[in-house]
């Protein structure tokens, strides 16, 4: 009895292992087909309707996106673990040496579609807009009430992104001057956790991309005191009107060729574009 | 060894397709034995690859001249600021162990009073059908994916607590610590409830026989006798909780800030990990410092480990003294 439950158990043993071999050893002539993207948790859901619509319409093509913030598709994308990088800000110019250095030429930047970085606060705040001036105050912790940017008496609530967020990258940039957050702003794991905590905190106030906002109110942003309040709408954003817009990216390690161009090509053809405005960003062509 | 060789014997004097045979039989055996050796080794040798990675990866704080002039123990004591992406990135880490201890306390003094208290409960006075429901009851908290705690606690925990402390800030320690409690509960209870059944029966029966009521006995003489498995549940709860990530990320806030309040927002040394270690440049000074975060984490549960490990020897040594 022993020995045939031993032999039964090596046989089922090596049939485990042949399939494990075979197995390894189609992966790689499935994997010449298949196109990897990874980056922008901004962009996650944008990357995947542009691929489920792409892979209906081409038969055998296989495409397959990840997030995990622009920083790491952008590491991904240096390390040669991902043919298209979504990153929500510009490469910064030592990533794209670091990029040239492994892969012997320039990343090619495509810009595919333009998202605003909109400004959330709760549905019973009054205020309905805010300077860019402001903002710093309120992000870089020199404003702590709302009373001082012409709100209710009531101690400010920051929320914004972990700094492996694009999104925080920009908002450092465009609104802080490349100054410090103040050390009492929240940050949390991606922008529907900060629209879910603003939501539920009626001295929230948050940052994020502008798909993400349900359940909060959209605060204007005004260029400085001066200017009109403007709402990251369509056609604000496009325009540029908006203070708080950017353009969004797909990088590649070399100028796209074979699936990969074409992919890139329908992206940012009418149809690859009718995707964007679907998910809520702003089209570019 | 002693199994198989009488089945073998016998073989010994027959034909040559016979003797090929045992030949196979042997050898097929001693392929069996090797690969149940690779698996046990596997996972010793899966530890140490991580300690040396991890430890490598942080030594550049402690001895890169490079690294060092961005950060270095001395960049880690000389600001109270924990913000390491900007133009003049500051890596304070007094925010983070402070922080780290904070919601740690907080989690502890959460669940070893209830861990242990329903343990208690359990095996000393709960029905034997009640019993066998509430311990897998608790067990499936266990079970529950760290990043639905953390989840319920961002959305729903919060708000009470803010309704019942009237907490400014909705997202901090004590939110964060509760969480964390109820994911470090079902440990605490588990080991603590196997200790306390262990306790051999005549313990009890002496107790009661001298006149003890059963709550006696069980504060008395069942807890102590079980004392080391317990302190084992415990430590293997702190272990737990000093680790865990998803909870603290999402219940936390994330806020950087040194405070003693446990009304503040805080940010953990684990969570500040898996938040950055994401998008740092490989081989960077931000990058090394998050592993050298990694270290000051692993040494520490390391430890409690240990600690608990002697506390479960003792209690095993005592109970078969007994």
């Amino acid at each position: 009895m022993r020995h045939h439950r031993f032999s039964t158990g090596m046989r089922v043993a090596s049939v485990a292992l042949a399939l494990a071999v075979l197995a390894g050893g189609c992966a790689p002539s499935r994997r010449a087909q298949a196109i990897t993207i990874k980056g922008s948790d901004t962009m996650v859901i944008l990357g995947q309707r542009w691929a489920e619509s792409y892979m209906k319409g081409h038969a055998g093509a296989v495409i397959q996106v990840t997030g995990g913030g622009s920083g790491t598709g952008i590491a991904a994308l240096i390390n040669g673990t991902t043919d298209i990088c979504q990153a929500s800000r510009a490469m910064k110019d030592e990533e794209k040496a670091q990029a040239a250095q492994k892969h012997g030429q320039p990343p090619a930047e495509t810009v595919v579609a333009r998202d605003g970085v909109a400004i959330y606060v709760a549905e019973s705040n009054p205020v309905q807009a805010l300077t860019l001036e402001q903002l710093k105050g309120i992000f870089s912790g020199a404003t702590t009430n709302w009373k001082q940017v012409g709100g209710a008496d009531a101690p400010i609530t920051a929320y914004g992104r972990e700094n492996n967020s694009g999104t925080y990258v920009f908002f450092k940039e465009h609104v802080l001057a490349n100054g410090d957050f103040a050390a009492a702003v929240q940050t949390l794991p991606g922008t529907a956790a900060v629209v879910n905590a603003v939501a539920a905190d009626a001295n929230g106030i948050g940052y994020g991309g502008a798909a993400y906002a349900k359940g909060v109110r959209e605060c204007g942003v005004r260029a400085d005191a001066a200017s009109p309040p403007v709402l990251p709408s369509k056609d604000n954003v496009l325009s540029g009107a908006y203070p708080l817009s950017r353009a969004l990216f797909f990088y590649t390690a070399k100028a796209p060729a074979g699936t990969i161009a074409d992919f890139i090509t329908w992206v940012l053809s009418p149809e690859g574009q009718a995707v964007v405005t679907e998910v809520g960003y702003y089209p570019v062509q | 060894m002693s199994n198989a060789n009488p089945a073998i014997g016998p073989l010994r004097h027959e034909g040559h397709g016979r003797s090929t045979r045992r030949r196979i039989q042997v050898w097929r055996e001693s392929l069996i034995s090797v690969l149940l050796r690779l698996c046990a080794f596997t996972g010793v040798a899966g530890l140490l690859l991580i300690m040396i990675f991890v430890f490598r990866e942080a030594l550049p704080v402690l001895m890169n001249p490079e690294i060092q002039k961005e950060a270095s123990l001395r960049h880690f004591t000389s600001t109270l600021m924990w913000q390491p992406v900007g133009a003049v990135p500051k890596y304070g880490l007094a925010p983070l162990l402070g922080g780290t201890l904070k919601v740690v306390l907080v989690a502890m003094a959460f669940a070893v009073p209830l861990g242990v208290a329903a343990a208690v409960f359990t095996s000393e006075f709960a029905s034997p059908r009640l019993r066998e429901n509430l311990k897998p009851a608790v067990e499936i908290l266990a079970g529950i994916p760290s990043v639905v705690l953390g989840f319920f606690a961002l959305m729903v925990m919060a708000s009470w607590i803010q309704m019942v402390t009237g907490a400014t800030v909705r997202l901090n320690a004590l939110n964060a610590g509760i969480a964390l409690g109820l994911g470090v509960l079902p440990t605490i209870f588990t080991v603590s409830e196997d200790a306390l059944r262990a306790v051999p029966k005549p313990f009890r029966e002496a107790s009661l026989g001298l006149g003890a009521s059963p709550w006696q006995t069980a504060w008395s003489v069942t807890l102590p006798a079980a004392g080391a498995g317990v302190s084992a549940g415990i430590l293997l709860g702190l272990a737990r909780a000093v680790g865990e990530t998803m909870i603290v990320l999402m219940a936390s806030g994330n806020a950087a800030i040194v405070s003693g309040s446990v009304f503040d927002s805080v940010r953990t040394l684990s969570a500040s990990i898996a938040a950055e270690l994401a998008e740092v440049v490989f081989g960077s000074a931000h990058y090394s410092v998050l592993f050298f975060l990694g270290v000051i984490l692993f040494v520490t549960t390391f430890a409690i480990n240990v600690v608990a490990g002697m506390f479960v020897g003792r209690l095993r040594r005592r109970l078969a003294g007994a």
